[in-house]
């Protein structure tokens, strides 16, 4: 009577073996997911003509222009020189290699970062009031006829899924180049966007004060004043918040097709080669989407936080 | 005071003043606070009617009936045998082509951009600080400014398109990768540890087991949303749909405007439903 060493117990043969083909099984399926999307990645290599050779080609010619935006054109035949300097740095505008030579131009960008900003708080401003105003038609708990919702969500649906540079640039056609095709394109997009995101507030909503104010009499419009509206206003504010930032963003690019902003402008030096403006405009974008996005934050918490502890 | 049965005709002004005095909410917001709002209304007013004035807000009215005339344009499609489908439907193919080798390879690169970024893997706080702010630098541009630059570096056509959705997106995904790393469970790693393993292979069998379900997945989202954005690079000539839209635009072709906008809602959406069902198997394979 010989015990079996646990090796050689019939039963740990057949757990080895159905382990193995598991595990077999797991690897194959692991190498056929891997295969195909090298495979698609391969394909769309091929469809985009991005080749290591050519790659490879473009690498210097990408750091050769990522240098001129930080170096300054230099005079015939001299080498050129970084566009900062720590000796020059804080002298006047005359002086090459300062900050005040660099950012020469700084009250031309400043009106136009400041008719950016403008641009994304009318936006805004119009997308909140059209997406307050269809956000409740778009409500099932607040509308019986579904055929009534299913229309303007819909009409939602569309707003948002047109691009926005897109919808500017088609604009700019009926309404000029300049940043009313803009605002009207950021603020059609936020309130399909917005629209969206209000009607799942209000569907998520306590009903009961809205059947209260039914119960006394009060119309739908008051149902949704005094019932609704005082409920939902707090989460309303703050989507609106972080949909201006993401506005803000958009309204710096939006100028490429010449609907205002500093991305006109942005476009105009791109196109002119003038490197040490480029490198300060995009500094600049940077400086002012960071600066909002941090201040709205800020707002952000102050506003949700006093609503907070009064409800 | 509850109890009593309030008559109308016995209340007198002395009541009135002594309930005001008591509950002067009851008789309407205070003066002072009534002031304030009224302020801050007018203030609000007076911005808006100076937005009106810089923007010139009337034209909005003034031109509607240009409007009216690019819509009546853009529903007719009547030529629609005429097109030249099979140029469009390659663009778009060139569009999403974009979209999936820039993220992909974003995300390639991201992946040990997202361990040099995470804490738990460099604790040096200097070198956490500057990988994170070159993160924020891709981040903050956005692809269309990055698809103009390089546009301009290599010229026009889909590789810039391609470069710029990589550059933002390796700067999206590093940083969210790194977040991924940083949220792992520790016992793992000081399991694999024990055992004696390398740094290399305690990352690679007790970090990465843990985030590649998220990474693959947050990739695929990236490719979908990018799929959505590249449509717009070609308007500065970095390739796909966008390019065609741009001369159509430039043609007043609105009824192929109209066309290739629906092709892209289209195909967005089709690649959206795609990404949502492979992420939900990862999900639940996971």
């Amino acid at each position: 009577m010989s015990t079996l060493h646990p090796t050689q117990d019939p039963s740990w043969r057949l757990f080895q073996e159905r382990f193995g083909r598991l595990q077999r099984a797991r690897r194959a399926e692991t190498l056929l997911l891997v295969a195909i999307a090298a495979l698609l990645l391969v394909i769309a290599a091929a469809y985009t003509d991005f080749s290591p050779a050519q790659v490879a080609a473009g690498l210097p010619r990408i750091g050769e222009y990522f240098g001129k935006l930080f170096s300054i054109e230099p005079a015939r035949g001299a080498a050129p020189v970084p566009v900062l300097a720590w000796d020059h740095l804080f002298q006047g505008v005359k002086q090459p290699q300062s900050i005040a030579y660099w950012f020469y131009r700084i009250d031309v960008y400043l009106v136009l970062l400041w008719q950016t900003v403008q641009m994304a708080i009318l936006a805004s401003v119009m997308g909140f009031t059209a997406a307050f105003v269809l956000s409740f038609p778009a409500t099932r708990t607040l509308v019986r006829s579904t055929l009534a919702v299913m229309a303007v969500r819909r009409l939602l649906e569309a707003l948002r899924s047109i691009p926005q540079v897109v919808l500017a640039f088609i604009l700019v056609w009926p309404f000029g180049v300049g940043p009313l095709a803009g605002i009207l394109a950021i603020g059609i997009h936020s309130t399909g966007a917005l629209g969206k995101l209000f009607s799942e507030l209000n569907e998520n909503a306590d009903l009961r004060a809205v059947e209260g104010i039914r119960a006394v009499g009060g119309s739908w419009v008051a149902q949704i004043r005094y019932g609704m509206v005082p409920q939902v206003l707090p989460g309303f504010l703050s989507y609106a918040l972080l949909r201006f930032e993401i506005n803000v963003r958009s309204s710096t690019i939006i100028g490429f097709v010449g609907a205002g902003g500093i991305g006109q402008e942005l476009r105009r030096v791109i196109g002119f080669n003038i490197y040490e403006e480029v490198s300060a405009i995009c500094l600049l974008i940077l400086v002012i989407v960071v600066v909002i996005d941090l201040l709205s934050e800020r707002i952000r918490h102050r506003f949700i936080g006093s609503l907070g502890t009064k409800a | 005071m509850s109890d009593t049965t309030i008559r109308l005709d016995t209340i007198t002004a002395a009541d009135i003043a002594a309930t005001r005095a008591r509950l002067p909410a009851a008789f309407g917001a205070p003066l002072r606070s009534r002031a304030l709002r009224w302020t801050v209304g007018l203030l609000a007013l007076s911005y808006l009617l100076y937005l009106h004035w810089l923007f010139d807000f009337d034209r909005v009215f003034t031109n509607l009936p240009r409007v009216w005339v690019i819509v009546r344009l853009m529903v007719d499609w009547s030529q629609f045998a005429e097109w030249d489908h099979a140029e469009l439907l390659r663009s778009m193919a060139e569009t999403v082509a974009m979209a999936y080798l820039g993220t992909t390879l974003a995300a390639l690169v991201a992946v040990p951009l997202g361990f040099l970024g995470a804490r738990n893997v460099i604790p040096s706080r200097v070198f956490r600080f500057l990988t994170r702010r070159i993160f924020d630098g891709c981040r903050g541009l956005d692809q269309l400014i990055w698809a103009l630059v390089f546009v301009r570096a290599v010229g026009l056509g889909p590789i810039a398109g391609v470069l710029a959705i990589f550059v933002a997106d390796l700067g999206v995904l590093a940083k969210m990768f790194a977040e991924a790393i940083e949220t792992t469970e520790r016992k793992q790693l000081d399991g694999v540890q024990a055992t004696g393993a390398s740094r290399i292979a305690a990352l690679r069998y007790a970090v990465l087991p843990q985030v590649l379900p998220v990474m693959i997945s947050q990739t695929l989202y990236q490719i979908e949303s990018n799929s959505r954005e590249a449509t717009i690079l070609g308007l500065v000539g970095a390739g796909g749909i966008g390019l065609r839209l741009s001369e159509r635009i430039q043609i007043n072709a609105w009824d192929q405007v109209a066309y290739i906008i629906v092709l892209i809602m289209i195909t967005v959406a089709l690649i959206d439903s795609l990404s949502k069902a492979l992420r939900i198997r990862l999900i639940r394979g996971a």
